[in-house]
């Protein structure tokens, strides 16, 4: 089993993130005059309210040693197809949408079923900032400094029994808080899944926040799964439900288009996607004239999680 | 027109007109506002204009078979060169910023993704047709000259079909142009029947509109 030991940090190792939200006062500052000046209103109430910082946020050493996204790109460009095709949407149309009261129901195969508030979530899991890298299968990239707590952690509260092979995850379904639901764009509710190992994986979370703040409506709010070495998509948002199961669970990308979006989704530059190629990847934040970057097998987690295909034809299982 | 000094003026208003959208994506890229994704943001752009140049193009003679229209007849060749300059900002972009001159990347890319061979190839066809569009090469290839240009059908059929291919599911931008290419088509051909003579070009089209057994 893959147990994550409680490192502990002393806590002067945190304080710098005062200096951080500082920093970020100024750039959001200056960004949003920048905004303001170009005539262009992009966040309504977006910076308002994602503006709470989370407490008691420790480091972790899962975290890559990258300079994350601009906070504007990464609240911005979104897929969230809840509230809109388009990047831009999400950001528009999230901003009413209600994140309290709110609960996860655990159900399935565990001995212990039941629901979880997320005010319950938020004081009973450490919560730690994991800066990880975000491949979306469109072929872009960004680094995210996400906030979360250990998926593994909390499934365990719920006694996950031995027939509990897999995991799924679904989204709410909100129509008239959710405007993309309203189009049958793909089978609502959106629904992903995860093999237990995958889910009881470390590098796993589910994030409840991003840049030490809560988590903005349009990146999935109030809870979404963050898992690094697969496909953006796998990284389903606003979680009402987690079932735990015997069999492989349907996943919406790939009820949609099952030649195209498999059920594992790893990252592999190896195996092109049936009408682009995977190798490389747009760098998100940069300029016209940025070069692409080099996709890493596993999206450069290898080492962590390239034991769990062992003898896997990934070929085979995109 | 009556007042043939109009002529050039409109002439001169619709090209500002349609250099528009080329200053605005120069204008974003110089002050950095084309967003997160600026690449896709000019190739997205470039590619939606070529898609309605091709449409503006197509619409000339059915609007003059509809409401008996032919001021419009006048911008038609512009329009079809602007379709064909905002197609070349689209594969330049594609070819330039996108992959960079990297052959190794064209060469691996290029056959993985159908819609870029659907893509290049409807611009291969513009080709031909903008070199042919000056009054000159009108009157050297005669009748020839409207065959070949019959061509523009295929182009603006492979536009739509590209921009299809590469939607991952939301169809509804691509179904748009589908939808006004084919009201288009639609005018031609019911116009073509209605004439004295049925023009035995539309009956592959026909029956693609109407099914194999009408």
């Amino acid at each position: 089993m893959l147990i994550r030991k409680q490192s502990s940090i002393p806590s002067s190792e945190i304080t710098d993130y005062a200096l951080f939200k500082q920093r970020r006062a100024i750039i959001k500052a200056t960004g949003a005059s920048l905004i303001a000046g170009a005539g262009f209103s992009v966040f309504p109430q977006a910076l308002a309210q994602s503006g709470k910082s989370l407490a008691g946020v420790r480091k972790s050493s899962y975290s890559l040693n990258e300079t994350p996204t601009d906070y504007d790109d990464v609240v911005r460009y979104n897929n969230f197809y809840e509230f809109g095709t388009g990047k831009g949407d999400p950001v528009k149309n999230s901003q009413n949408f209600k994140t309290r009261p709110w609960s996860i129901s655990i159900e399935g195969e565990v001995e212990k079923p039941g629901r979880i508030d997320m005010e319950d979530i938020l004081k009973t899991q450490q919560l730690e900032e994991r800066v990880y890298r975000l491949r979306c299968v469109e072929a872009w990239s960004m680094v995210v400094p996400w906030v979360g707590f250990s998926l593994a952690d909390l499934l365990k509260r719920f006694a996950p029994t031995s027939k509990a092979r897999f995991v799924e995850f679904v989204t709410l379904n909100d129509p008239e808080q959710m405007p993309g639901q309203r189009v049958s764009v793909l089978k609502w509710p959106y629904r992903e899944g995860l093999r237990i190992d995958e889910a009881m994986h470390p590098l796993t979370i589910l994030a409840v926040g991003l840049y030490g703040e809560i988590l903005p409506n349009q990146n999935g709010a109030p809870v979404r799964l963050v898992v690094p070495w697969k496909y953006g998509f796998k990284s389903i948002k606003s979680i009402v439900k987690i079932r735990l199961s015997e069999s492989m669970p349907d996943t919406s990308w790939n009820i949609s288009a099952p030649g195209e979006y498999g059920f594992y989704a790893n990252v592999n530059p190896n195996v092109a996607h049936p009408r682009w190629s995977q190798k490389r990847e747009r760098v998100i934040g940069g300029s016209i004239f940025s070069p692409k970057r080099d996709t890493d097998m596993f999206n450069g987690y290898t080492d962590q999680v390239g034991h769990l295909y062992a003898g896997m034809n990934l070929q085979k299982y995109y | 027109m009556r007042n043939e000094w109009l002529v050039p003026v409109s002439r001169a208003t619709v090209f500002t007109i349609a250099l528009l959208p080329f200053a605005g994506m120069v204008w974003d890229a110089v002050f950095d506002l084309l967003g997160p994704d600026p690449i896709e943001a000019l190739h997205f752009r470039s590619g939606d204009w070529t898609l309605r140049f091709l449409m503006f193009t197509l619409a000339c003679t059915p609007l003059k078979l509809l409401f008996q229209w032919k001021f419009q007849l006048r911008f038609r060749r512009m329009l079809g060169l602007f379709a064909f300059f905002y197609a070349t900002i689209h594969l330049a972009v594609y070819l330039v910023l996108d992959l960079s001159f990297s052959w190794q990347e064209m060469v691996e890319d290029i056959p993985k993704s159908p819609y870029v061979l659907v893509g290049l190839a409807a611009y291969i066809l513009l080709i031909p047709l903008a070199a042919t569009s000056t009054r000159k090469m009108v009157q050297r290839l005669g009748r020839n000259w409207k065959k070949l240009h019959r061509l523009v059908y295929l182009v603006a059929t492979l536009g739509v079909v590209h921009f299809f291919w590469l939607v991952k599911a939301d169809l509804s931008e691509p179904m748009i142009y589908a939808g006004i290419l084919s009201l288009l088509f639609l005018v031609r051909i019911v116009h073509n029947m209605k004439g004295q003579q049925f023009v035995p070009q539309a009956a592959p089209l026909l029956r693609l509109f109407l099914g194999p057994k009408s």
